[in-house]
C-alpha cells in the first residue's frame, strides 16, 4: 500500500505544470460539487435579488444574479454538482458498456464481431445530437433517459477504441498460450487483455468525460436536458442568453465554467496519454 | 598518419555515444576508434546492445531517435560528421555514404515502383538524369544476378522476394557509387539459402566497383565471408581487432573464441526405443488457410523421451504443423494421435488434462509474455489452474521452477515480464511451459530472436531439462547448427510436405535428398574460404546440368 502512494508521488513529483493545474482544478470542481451547500452563499433556486439585477457593485452577489434574480455563483455552484456528477455516471455506464462490447468482440470476432460492428456503425451514421434529440422526443425527457440515452451513443466510440487496441493484443502469443492452456473468455478478457489496453481506455475515458458534459449542457441548453428550476450550467447559459445583449457578462459565467473543467479535465488526460504512450518529449 | 592519408576513407576518434532511457543519458558506445581504407570491408560483430549497429550508422553522421553523438570524432574525406551541419551530412549520405538496412522489406517504400525508388537518390545529387538512372539500375540488377534485370524494377516491393528486395537495396545503395557503404545486419532475416545469395552479390558488387564497407552482423560465420577486417564489440566497447583469417584462427580473447564456438554445442543422438507407442504422431495431415493448402500429406512421429526437429524455411509449413498438433488449426483431413490415441481436432474440445500435458514455447518471448503481468502470475497460473495449487504450495513451487530454469528465485519472483533480457523472458516462457508438468513440448524456433550465446544456454537448460523431466521435444528450426545441437531425430519439410525424415546421424551424412543437400551445404562455416568454394561448386554443378 505505502509502495503504491510512493509510486503516486513520484508519479506526480514529474508532472508538468500544466498537469498539475488541470489536477488542482479538477479537485477543486470535485470538493465543490461534493460540499456544495456549504460553499453555495445561497439556495439553489432561491430568489435573493428581486429589485434587479446586480453585477459586481453588490457584495453580497459576487457574480450578479441571472434574470429573475437567483444568486449566480450560488446556482454554479450547484450546477457544478448535476452537470459534473451526471457526466460522471453517463461515462462510466458508456465505458462500461462500449468496453465490455468492444473487447468481446475482439476476442470472440467472427459474426459476433460482425453484427456488433455494423450496429455500431448504424448508430455512428446519425449525427448524435439529433439522435438524442428524436429519442428524448419520444421516450419524454427524465434523467435516467438522458443518462441512458447519451451512453449507448457514446459507447459506439469507446466500442470502436476497445475493439481496436484489444484486436491488437488478441493476436499476442500470450494471449494464444491462454487459450491452449483452456482458459474461459472472462479470464482472458480481464487478464491477459484489459491490463494492456487500460491506458487508451483510461485517456479516452478523460476526453469522452468531456464531450459527455458538453453533451449534457447542449441538451440542457436545447431544454431536453435537466429540467428547470435545477441548475446546470448548459441551461443557465440558455436562460441568461439573452442579458448579454444589454453587455452583462452574466451568461459568460456557466459557459466559463464548462471551458475550465473541460480544459483542465484535457490537461491530465495529455498528461496521461504522454506517460503511458511512452512518447518522447 | 595524417588526416590527409588519401588511402583512409574513413576514421573514427574516439566515438562516444549516449542514448536516452528513463529521462537520463547513458553511455552507450564508450570511445571507439576506427579506420577503413578505401575498397576495404571491415566486419563489425558483437551481440545486441554491444552498440554495432550504432556504430555503424554513426559512420553516416547519424544517431537513432533518442541518441546522440557526444564526443570524438568522425572523419569522412576531410569532413568531422561529428560536427558538420545537416546539410553538409545529406550532401554526402546517398551520393558518398550509402546505408543497408536489415529488413528491406520495412526500408522500401510499398507505394513506389523499385526503379523509382534506385533514381531518387542519383537525381537528387544531380549525378544521372532520370534516363541515365534507369540505365544504370538494369545494369546494376544484372550484376546483382537478379532475375529480368530489364523489367524487374518496374514491380513494387511486395511483388519481389526477400532476397531479392535485400539486393534491390543493395543496387539502390551502390546507385551513386559511393566510397562507403553501411550494411546493417542485411542477411539476418533471410533463410539460409537466400542469405547464400544475397552474400554472393554483396561480395561480388564490393569488389567490383572498390568500394569500401562496414557490414555489421551478429553471426561470426557469415563476416568470415564478406570483411577483410573484423571488429569483436562488447557493450560499447572494442574487444578485439583484426585481419579476418588469423581472427578465425587464433582469436586472442576469450569472448572472441566463445563466439567461435557456438555453433559447435552438440547432443549424442538417442536411438528410438523399438516397439513402443509415440507420444506424438502425425497421421497424413492435409491443411489450409482459408483457401490455401499450406500441408500436403504430413506424417512424423515424436517418440518418448525424444527430439524431433522439424526443419525448413520460412513457409515450409513447420510453424503450421505445429498449430495443427496444439489444435489451434483443424486439419482438412488426417489426424494428431496422442500415446496412440487420436486427439480431437479442435483444442477447444479437448480436455484440459491433454491441454496440460502438451505445452508450447514461442518464438518471441516479448510476445510470449504478457507485459502487465508479474513473474510470479506468469508461472503461478498455470499451477493453480491445471494442478489447483494455492498459496505456501504454489509459491514454493513457482520458486522451485525458477531455481530449475537457472533464476534467482528472489530476484525474479518479483519482477514483471518487461524487466527481463530476451534470454531470461524465454527461460521464464520454458519455466511457464514446465509448470503445467507437460509430456511434450513444442518449441517454435525458441532460439532464432536471441543471440548466439544467449540461444546456446537455452539450448543447454533444454537438454537438462529433457534428462531430468523425460520431456519429448518437438523443435521447430531453420537453422541447422541448432539441429546439430539437439535432435535425435529430424524431418526436414520444403513447400508443405515431409521431403526427408530420420535419425539425426543418418540425416547429416550423405547421400541426401537434394533440398536437404542444399539446405545443409547453405549453412556457413567459420571458413574465410567457404562462401567462394561453395559457390564455385554449385557454379560446376550447375554448368554440369546445363551440358
Amino acid at each position: 500500500m505505502s509502495k503504491a502512494t510512493q509510486n503516486t508521488w513520484k508519479l506526480l513529483r514529474t508532472a508538468p505544470p500544466t498537469a498539475w493545474f488541470g489536477l488542482i482544478m479538477v479537485s477543486i470542481y470535485i470538493v465543490v460539487a461534493l460540499l456544495a451547500p456549504i460553499f453555495a452563499p445561497y439556495g439553489e433556486t432561491e430568489v435573493v435579488d428581486v429589485a434587479g439585477l446586480s453585477i459586481g457593485d453588490n457584495p453580497s452577489f459576487l457574480l450578479g444574479t441571472d434574470h429573475i434574480g437567483r444568486d449566480v455563483l450560488s446556482r454554479i455552484i450547484y450546477g457544478a454538482r448535476n452537470t459534473v456528477g451526471l457526466a460522471f455516471i453517463t461515462t462510466v455506464l458508456t465505458f462500461a458498456i462500449g468496453a465490455v462490447m468492444g473487447l468481446l468482440a475482439a476476442v470472440l470476432g467472427g459474426w459476433f464481431d460482425q453484427i456488433l460492428s455494423r450496429i455500431v456503425d448504424v448508430l455512428m451514421s446519425i449525427p448524435p445530437l439529433i439522435f438524442a434529440l428524436l429519442i428524448l422526443t419520444i421516450i419524454g425527457t427524465s434523467v435516467i433517459n438522458m443518462i441512458l440515452v447519451i451512453a449507448i451513443l457514446d459507447s459506439t466510440r469507446v466500442f470502436r477504441l476497445a475493439r481496436a487496441v484489444g484486436m491488437n493484443i488478441v493476436v499476442m502469443d500470450y494471449v494464444e498460450v491462454a487459450r491452449l492452456r483452456g482458459e474461459g473468455l472472462w479470464w482472458i478478457i480481464r487478464h491477459e487483455v484489459l491490463p494492456n489496453i487500460s491506458a487508451p481506455l483510461a485517456a479516452e475515458f478523460g476526453l469522452r468525460f468531456c464531450f459527455v458534459f458538453l453533451f449534457v449542457a447542449s441538451l440542457s441548453f436545447l431544454g431536453l436536458g435537466l429540467q428547470p428550476p435545477t441548475a446546470d450550467w448548459g441551461s443557465m447559459v440558455r436562460e441568461m442568453a439573452t442579458l448579454i445583449t444589454f453587455g452583462l457578462p452574466t451568461p459568460l459565467f456557466p459557459a466559463a465554467a464548462v471551458a475550465l473543467l473541460t480544459v483542465s479535465v484535457n490537461f491530465v488526460v495529455d498528461w496521461f496519454l504522454h506517460k503511458t504512450s511512452g512518447l518522447k518529449s | 598518419m595524417t588526416m590527409n592519408d588519401d588511402d583512409i576513407i574513413l576514421r573514427m576518434k574516439g566515438l562516444r555515444i549516449e542514448g536516452r532511457s528513463e529521462e537520463k543519458w547513458h553511455e552507450i558506445v564508450h570511445g571507439v576508434d576506427l579506420t577503413l581504407r578505401r575498397g576495404e570491408v571491415l566486419g563489425l560483430i558483437g551481440e545486441s546492445g554491444a552498440g554495432k549497429s550504432t556504430i555503424g550508422l554513426a559512420a553516416m553522421g547519424y544517431a537513432r531517435d533518442g541518441c546522440r553523438i557526444s564526443g570524438g570524432e568522425i572523419w569522412f574525406d576531410r569532413v568531422d560528421l561529428a560536427k558538420a551541419s545537416t546539410a553538409e551530412k545529406r550532401r554526402l549520405r546517398g551520393s558518398r555514404i550509402a546505408y543497408v538496412a536489415q529488413s528491406a522489406a520495412a526500408a522500401f517504400n510499398p507505394a513506389h515502383r523499385l526503379i523509382d525508388q534506385y533514381c531518387e537518390a542519383p537525381v537528387l545529387h544531380g549525378v544521372l538524369n532520370r534516363r541515365e538512372a534507369e540505365t544504370a539500375a538494369k545494369d546494376l540488377y544484372g550484376r546483382l544476378h537478379l532475375p529480368d534485370p530489364e523489367t524487374i524494377g518496374f514491380r513494387y516491393p511486395h511483388q519481389v522476394s526477400g532476397g531479392q528486395l535485400q539486393r534491390m537495396m543493395t543496387a539502390m545503395a551502390m546507385s551513386c557509387r559511393p566510397d562507403l557503404i553501411i550494411f546493417d545486419e542485411p542477411t539476418t532475416a533471410l533463410d539460409v539459402t537466400t542469405q547464400i545469395e544475397v552474400m554472393a552479390a554483396i561480395k561480388d558488387i564490393v569488389e567490383q566497383f572498390n568500394t569500401a564497407a562496414i557490414y555489421v552482423t551478429h553471426d561470426l560465420a557469415v563476416v568470415a565471408q564478406m570483411a577483410d577486417r573484423i571488429m569483436v564489440m562488447r557493450y560499447g566497447n572494442l574487444v578485439e581487432e583484426g585481419e579476418t583469417r588469423s581472427m578465425i584462427e587464433s582469436p586472442k580473447q576469450e569472448y572472441t573464441s566463445r563466439l567461435l564456438s557456438v555453433r559447435e554445442l552438440s547432443k549424442a543422438e538417442a536411438k528410438r526405443p523399438e516397439g513402443e507407442t509415440p507420444i506424438l504422431s502425425v497421421k497424413r495431415v492435409d491443411a489450409a488457410y482459408g483457401k490455401a493448402q499450406v500441408l500436403y500429406d504430413v506424417s512424423f512421429d515424436v517418440p518418448k523421451k525424444r527430439t524431433v526437429a522439424v526443419v525448413g524455411e520460412s513457409g515450409s509449413g513447420k510453424s503450421t504443423t505445429a498449430r495443427v498438433i496444439t489444435g489451434l488449426l483443424p486439419p482438412l483431413s488426417g489426424h494428431v494421435e496422442y500415446n496412440g490415441e487420436p486427439l480431437p481436432a479442435d483444442f477447444k474440445s479437448r480436455p484440459k488434462d491433454h491441454l496440460r500435458r502438451m505445452q508450447m514455447i514461442y518464438q518471441m518471448p516479448d510476445t510470449a509474455l504478457n507485459p502487465k503481468h508479474k513473474i510470479r502470475d506468469v508461472i503461478g497460473r498455470p499451477l493453480s489452474f491445471y494442478l489447483g495449487l494455492q498459496g505456501r504450495k504454489k509459491e514454493e513451487r513457482i520458486r522451485e521452477l525458477l531455481s530449475l530454469i537457472e533464476l534467482e528465485p528472489d530476484d525474479y519472483i518479483d519482477r514483471m515480464a518487461t524487466e527481463l533480457s530476451g534470454g531470461q523472458k524465454q527461460r521464464i516462457c520454458i519455466a511457464r511451459a514446465l509448470a503445467a508438468e507437460p509430456e511434450v513440448i513444442l518449441c517454435d524456433e525458441v532460439t532464432s530472436a536471441l543471440d548466439q550465446l544467449v540461444g546456446e544456454g537455452i539450448l543447454k537448460l533444454l537438454i537438462k531439462l529433457q534428462d531430468e523431466l523425460d520431456l519429448s521435444y518437438m523443435f521447430i528450426t531453420h537453422d541447422l547448427a541448432t539441429v546439430k545441437a539437439i535432435a535425435d531425430e529430424v524431418v526436414v519439410m520444403q513447400k508443405g510436405r515431409v521431403v526427408e525424415a530420420g535419425p539425426k546421424t543418418e540425416m547429416f551424412t550423405p547421400p541426401h535428398h537434394s533440398y536437404t543437400d542444399l539446405l545443409l551445404s547453405s549453412v556457413p562455416e567459420m571458413d574465410p574460404d567457404w562462401l567462394d568454394r561453395l559457390l564455385a561448386e554449385r557454379g560446376e554443378q550447375l554448368r554440369d546440368r546445363g551440358i
